[in-house]
């Protein structure tokens, strides 16, 4: 996850799951950093959906997903997604 | 762009899940409602006030009625029943009187609630019936195509009100305040953090208690008006709302446009219908009344 | 199972049909009423709301009938037997409900005390004019079972088999009483509770996981049931759906579900045949008649008899569904069929249909307000047997 190193930049994140996005554009105007912009491509449905393009910006404090009338965006602090990862982490195979 | 939409690929996959999914039916997710229609704000709303409200989940059921937001019972992973136009609230009295352990939510729309299912409304408040109705307002028949409500304003255009309508319309927590409930409040789609603690709160509350949610039709009421998309009229509801907590509900009813007031307006403690019915009972029986209340014998 | 003894008044009683009809839903296990009052019907939700805090349950008189007959469903979702009581111009209100018991499968019994119609009609005078709303009245194709007494007696008896009936088939179940029955005074027997047997709800035994809401079988067209709060989260809507109660709007799903809805009646018709007969073999005319009709019809076929023709009397305690086979069976043998009813020719219609055109059918009809006059039934009986 080399990519997600070096986009770390902020203390959240966003997940999309774009398919069900509708593009009514709730989480990018009412974000409280403006962190997301409508992405270029469309999805199946043909709506642009939410990308997050200021990822330095975000605090993970999911407003986003609390807005979302679709049920297709959330946020998560850097923070609680380590720890999840830690409780949930399988030891490597040698 | 394109490295932050696979980074969100790879995560979305893998990670955290959505909070809100274990509370929804998933396999009937997308759901029916329009681009920006604010109904899908009001249950993740209601998911989170779940979540908040520490209820055991296998002991709360939802009931709706017939409408866009009458939908509602069926994405909810919950004991659900769409029940018949207007017939949310008589519905959920059986419900909630056939088994008083369970927390019934009436999830409905205000043409549902308050034009074919007013009377019901009136009388559950009055006897303070245990259950707690949130109302989506949004002003029109959405479902139907846009007709005339009993909630919209003096104004705009409905199609049943081609030349703009002309009638006056209702003023929600005024009628559930004077009914007898013992909680009223009123937020709108873009107050989202506050609408979900008001859910939680009141799904922790006794009596009648009713939630008017303020929401965009953005199909059928805003884009005909030249209101714009759901996400103009949830600007709209930012800039223009005032949380007056505790205002006399009679002073809030809502213009074409104007300013709204949002807030908790009602708090109170009263005896609901179950309640009453086993003190008095009790009273009047002594040792010959048993007070009701669980399961079915038997059963 | 055996009737819960808190519920049943063991003993002889002299009470008319609308007591005795409360007294029935008690012994079957009817625990919670939404009523709303209206003449004929009313004297069953009083006896109800002052019987129930004492054997334990809950009355509430709501503020219509559209209320009343969807509340009641709550309760049955919540894990109660239920009853629905009415008259004419609140059964008119309930058709709804009505299709939305027969949608979503929810066992009720239904009583219709009937007074003349149409509109307010007769408020307290008796008639048998709503057999076709309760079969074709609410929209849609369905099905329901009907049941009509004939005396206090009966209304309880046929309660408890109406009930019974109800959780068999998972469908609303009638009881067709009207004025006269429901006024009228008579004895009334209850027998002991282990003396009467109730039909338990359906209960799945299914996990959660496992539980689909409206799964059949090719041999069990009745799903199996459940309550809310168990943990099954279930969905219940009136929209057309699929097994596992989602919304499902297609031509496939619609066919399915509407054919199993009639199918679980339709093909149990004939175990549905409930009738009494008296001298039907061998008569030229064959009386058909239900409820307090019944009761005219027996004298005016007494007279009959005594006039020397052979007249058998075919008295429907399942007025629905309709015993086809059986008029077919009978028409074989004889001259005609004199159908008096408390109505402008309703029933009639049904047995005209059974017998195709091979042998008379005779209406007596009556616009409602009194029972026939025997002699007018004797004239027809004269002239069918002709």
């Amino acid at each position: 996850m080399s990519a997600e190193e070096t986009t770390r930049k902020g203390k959240g994140t966003v997940f999309v799951r774009m398919e069900v996005c509708k593009g009514c554009s709730y989480c990018i105007d009412f974000c409280p950093t403006h962190a997301l912009d409508f992405s270029k491509e469309f999805n199946q449905k043909g709506y642009h959906f939410p990308v997050l393009n200021r990822a330095e910006d975000c605090t993970g404090c999911d407003l986003c997903g609390l807005f979302c009338p679709d049920f297709a965006i959330f946020g998560a602090r850097w923070k609680d997604l380590d720890e999840k990862r830690q409780k949930t982490a399988t030891p490597v195979e040698p | 762009m394109s490295e932050s939409l696979d980074l969100h690929l790879a995560l979305a996959e893998t990670e955290l899940e959505n909070p809100v999914l274990p509370y929804l039916r998933q396999d009937r997710i997308p759901h029916i409602w329009c681009p920006g229609c604010g109904i899908g704000t009001s249950v993740n709303c209601f998911c989170r006030a779940l979540t908040d409200s520490g209820l055991d989940l296998d002991k709360v059921a939802i009931v709706s009625g017939i409408g866009c937001t009458g939908r509602t019972a069926g994405y909810l992973n919950l004991d659900s029943f769409h029940t018949t136009h207007g017939r949310a609230i008589p519905f959920a009295t059986g419900l909630k009187l056939g088994n008083p352990d369970l927390n019934v939510v009436v999830y409905s729309g205000d043409g549902d609630l308050f034009a074919i299912g007013g009377n019901h409304f009136f009388h559950a408040a009055r006897r303070n019936m245990d259950i707690l109705v949130i109302c989506v307002n949004n002003f029109t028949y959405g479902m139907t195509g846009g007709q005339v409500a009993p909630t919209t304003p003096v104004g705009p255009t409905q199609t049943t009100m081609p030349l703009g309508n002309f009638e006056s319309p209702f003023n929600l927590p005024f009628i559930a305040d004077a009914c007898g409930a013992t909680y009223v409040s009123r937020w709108t789609v873009y107050h989202v953090r506050q609408l979900a603690k008001a859910m939680k709160e009141a799904l922790n509350k006794k009596g009648f208690r009713f939630i008017e949610v303020m929401s965009p039709c953005p199909t059928l009421y805003s884009r005909r008006n030249r209101l714009g998309d759901g996400v103009d009229q949830v600007k709209y509801y930012k800039e223009n709302s005032v949380i007056k907590n505790g205002a006399d509900t009679k002073d809030i009813g809502l213009g074409y446009q104007g300013e709204i007031v949002v807030g908790k307006f009602v708090d109170r403690e009263r005896a609901t219908w179950l309640e009453s019915m086993n003190d008095h009972f009790s009273k009047v029986l002594g040792d010959q009344f048993k007070p009701y209340g669980g399961k079915p014998e038997g059963v | 199972m055996k009737a819960d003894p808190k519920g049943v008044l063991t003993g002889v009683h002299f009470i008319d049909g609308d007591h005795a009809a409360c007294e029935g839903a008690l012994a079957a296990g009817c625990r919670f009423v939404a009523g709303y009052p209206i003449t004929p019907s009313t004297e069953i939700v009083e006896r109800f709301a002052a019987r129930i805090p004492k054997v334990g349950g809950v009355f509430i008189q709501m503020e219509d009938e559209l209320a009343a007959s969807i509340a009641i469903q709550g309760g049955v979702w919540a894990g109660h037997k239920v009853m629905n009581v009415t008259s004419g111009p609140g059964l008119s209100l309930m058709m709804e409900h009505l299709g939305y018991a027969c949608m979503t499968e929810t066992p009720s019994v239904w009583v219709d005390v009937q007074r003349g119609g149409p509109s307010t009609g007769l408020p307290t005078l008796p008639a048998q004019a709503d057999m076709m709303q309760i079969k074709w009245g609410s929209h849609g194709d369905y099905e329901i079972i009907a049941l009509s007494p004939n005396s206090p007696q009966e209304c309880f008896d046929l309660m408890i088999k109406a009930f019974n009936l109800s959780e068999e088939y998972r469908c609303p179940v009638f009881l067709m009483m009207d004025e006269v029955v429901g006024h009228m005074t008579e004895r009334v027997e209850i027998p002991a509770a282990d003396q009467i047997e109730v039909t338990e709800r359906k209960w799945t035994k299914k996990k959660p996981k496992d539980y689909k809401a409206y799964e059949t079988t090719p041999e069990d067209l009745v799903p199996e049931m459940i309550k809310a709060g168990d943990g099954y989260r279930v969905h219940v809507t009136g929209l057309t759906h699929d097994e596992r109660g989602y919304p499902k709007m297609d031509v496939p799903t619609q066919a399915q579900l509407v054919t199993r809805l009639l199918d679980k009646i339709r093909k149990n018709a004939d175990k549905l045949v409930d009738v009494r007969m008296d001298g039907c073999e061998g008569a030229d005319v064959i009386v058909v008649s239900f409820g307090i009709t019944s009761r005219v019809a027996t004298a005016a076929i007494e007279t009959a008899r005594a006039q020397g023709l052979k007249v058998g009397h075919l008295r429907l305690i399942i007025c629905w569904p309709f015993p086809v086979k059986l008029i077919q069976d009978l028409a074989k043998t004889v001259k005609a069929f004199v159908v008096p009813e408390l109505n402008m020719g309703q029933m009639v219609l049904e047995v005209r249909k059974a017998v195709e055109g091979k042998v008379k059918v005779i209406s007596v009809p009556h616009p409602g307000g009194t029972v026939h006059e025997p002699e007018t039934i004797l004239e027809q009986i004269v002239e069918a047997a002709r």
